[in-house]
């Protein structure tokens, strides 16, 4: 059976499953949706870092400023780009592998409709100045409580989808799913408890204050980085890599241990984002520890995907879609070895406050959950409407666009953020400060152009595929009418 | 019975208490896996989940815009 399904974005009709059965028009609904987010999240990404090499590109404008635009790019990658992929491929494997349909057609379209309204609100509010200054939920408290409705709806949408299952055994893949859905439940709401200042106000004051609103900030943010950026990620890379290599996982024990180990220790380590603060010293430690501790279960997960294609190498020469699924995974790994080194106090000294942060959350965020999301695209879009994908070639292209654009990124931001953490700790012999702020900032110039160059690369990349989705999608619709005319005949015939 | 209640319900003890908890837990859970053969062969067989609703056989270098621009030339 695996053998024989090596494919890079193709399916056949006779063999396809009726998409009657399926809820699929929601998937595509998300699909189109996470691919038009992504180009204009990525656009203003790179837009915000030539900022920062050339200023002048403020054009004074008070809407499009870095501090404005920045929580747009953020948003619409995270959110638009990464949360409509996940609403898509987590609605198409919960159906696949339970096999049966969505459990409500309505509702689902409902959280389609809220997630995006929500995002567009906040695009729009962020530029017009109002924000709630907390990073990754910076949305006002109205469209904080749109999309915890949504949220619970799409939770319910899941959960009951999951009881009306045919296939005994709940996939490890819609583990990950569930955990995402209810860790993204619980972050959302706890780090959004807000006073507002007054019921017509977009404006509002959180619950928390000092270190305990930092810590319930970077408690959120940082279990957003793993339930949302990591383990819904996860739930795609436990379906998709096993699909296009047309091979089962390498081991279902490792991927359960992968799935409770990453559950038990993401929760703890938020705080590593909080050294050398007011934060107590045990809390700094906790989070220390639990962060080294997850490279265990974060390499477990890697090499559980990536030893999926043993014996079956071959794949990588011939399938651009088993390039971009494996290539995520190899950044996963390197992601995740980079992020506990730099919860080590002695480093985070150095690291903290620089581009080098930066660097790692783009070389998880581009190399793992974009790549992987690429993959699991390409693979998804032809099958939902039932077709080929316009051009293996281009995604070809697009694969090498976009590593060379992470790699250009990631190795600019590290002689950034390295530079700069040893230019701000440098001391002369007299126990004076080396360097200015003002000779960092000179320093980074070249970096920062890198990093632009790096990024436009990869949204080139993005630009291509979005084409190809779009040229894929149009070939097959513009092939209905002639496969309804052909069947014509024969059914009048009969 | 009442003592050791006590000391659990105590928060200063919290953090022990959690991670008594949680690494027990994950024990039992890897015991659970590894423990039994027929077990975790019946976990192994789920690895299939995935292709049992296998749909993909063309070969890996069919795309319509590649194959058309062929056609054309």
């Amino acid at each position: 059976m695996s053998e024989n399904a090596a494919t890079a974005g193709s399916v056949p009709a006779s063999t396809a499953v009726p998409s009657e059965q399926y809820n699929y028009e929601i998937v595509k609904k998300f699909s189109i949706a996470a691919v038009i987010w992504g180009v204009l999240g990525m656009a203003a990404g790179v837009w915000i870092a030539s900022q920062l090499a050339w200023p002048f590109l403020n054009f004074d404008i008070a809407q499009i400023t870095f501090g404005r635009f920045r929580p747009v790019h953020t948003t619409l990658v995270i959110f638009g780009f990464g949360g409509n992929a996940l609403f898509a491929t987590s609605y198409y494997i919960i159906q696949r592998t339970c096999q049966t349909r969505l459990y409500s057609d309505r509702l689902s379209l409902f959280t389609f409709y809220g997630w995006n309204l929500a995002l567009i609100l906040g695009v729009i509010t962020y530029m017009a100045g109002i924000t709630q200054g907390r990073e990754y939920a910076e949305f006002n408290w109205q469209i904080d409580i749109l999309i915890a409705v949504t949220w619970v709806v799409y939770f319910w949408v899941f959960l009951m989808t999951l009881l009306r299952r045919n296939q005994p055994h709940i996939y490890v893949a819609n583990w990950f799913f569930m955990a995402f859905i209810l860790a993204t439940a619980l972050l959302h709401i706890f780090n959004n408890i807000q006073v507002p200042v007054s019921l017509t106000s977009p404006h509002s004051y959180s619950l928390f204050s000092g270190v305990q609103d930092a810590m319930t900030q970077w408690w959120y943010g940082h279990n957003a980085v793993g339930f949302f950026l990591t383990a819904a990620f996860l739930g795609m890379m436990y379906y998709f890599v096993p699909k296009q290599a047309g091979r089962p996982i390498y081991s279902y024990k490792l991927s359960i241990i992968h799935f409770w180990a990453i559950i038990f220790l993401y929760m703890w380590v938020g705080a590593h984002h909080l050294h050398w603060t007011a934060l107590p010293d045990w809390v700094s430690t906790l989070a220390a520890t639990f962060s080294i501790l997850l490279l265990l279960p974060s390499w477990g997960g890697m090499i559980n995907g990536i030893m999926t294609l043993s014996g079956a190498w071959d794949k990588l020469r011939t399938d651009p879609i088993m390039l971009f699924l494996i290539t995520a995974l190899s950044f996963y790994g390197m992601a995740t070895f980079e992020g506990p080194m730099m919860s080590l106090k002695s480093v985070n000294a150095l690291s903290h406050y620089t581009d080098w942060t930066v660097g790692h959350v783009h070389s998880g965020a581009l190399g793992w959950v974009a790549m992987i999301t690429f993959g699991s695209l390409y693979h998804l879009i032809p099958r939902l409407w039932n077709t080929k994908i316009y051009s293996l070639r281009l995604i070809y292209i697009h694969f090498f666009l976009a590593t060379i654009g992470i790699v250009l990124y990631i190795v600019s931001m590290w002689v950034a953020g390295i530079g700069q953490g040893l230019m701000l700790r440098a001391f002369d012999e007299y126990g004076n400060l080396a360097y200015t702020f003002t000779e960092s900032v000179v320093f980074l110039h070249k970096p920062y152009v890198v990093r632009a160059i790096g990024g436009g690369f990869f949204l080139l990349g993005m630009l291509i595929m979005a084409f190809n989705v779009a040229m894929t999608i149009l070939t097959a619709k513009r092939a209905e009418p002639v496969t309804d005319a052909s069947r014509a005949p024969a059914a009048t015939a009969s | 019975m009442a003592e050791i209640w006590n000391w659990i319900t105590d928060l200063g003890n919290s953090k022990i208490v959690a991670l008594l908890l949680f690494m027990s837990t994950f024990i039992v859970i890897v015991i659970y896996l590894f423990s039994n053969r027929r077990r975790s062969t019946r976990f192994e067989s789920y690895r299939y989940i995935p292709l049992d609703d296998e749909d993909s056989h063309l070969d890996p270098h069919a795309a319509s815009g590649d194959r058309n621009k062929g056609e054309r030339s």
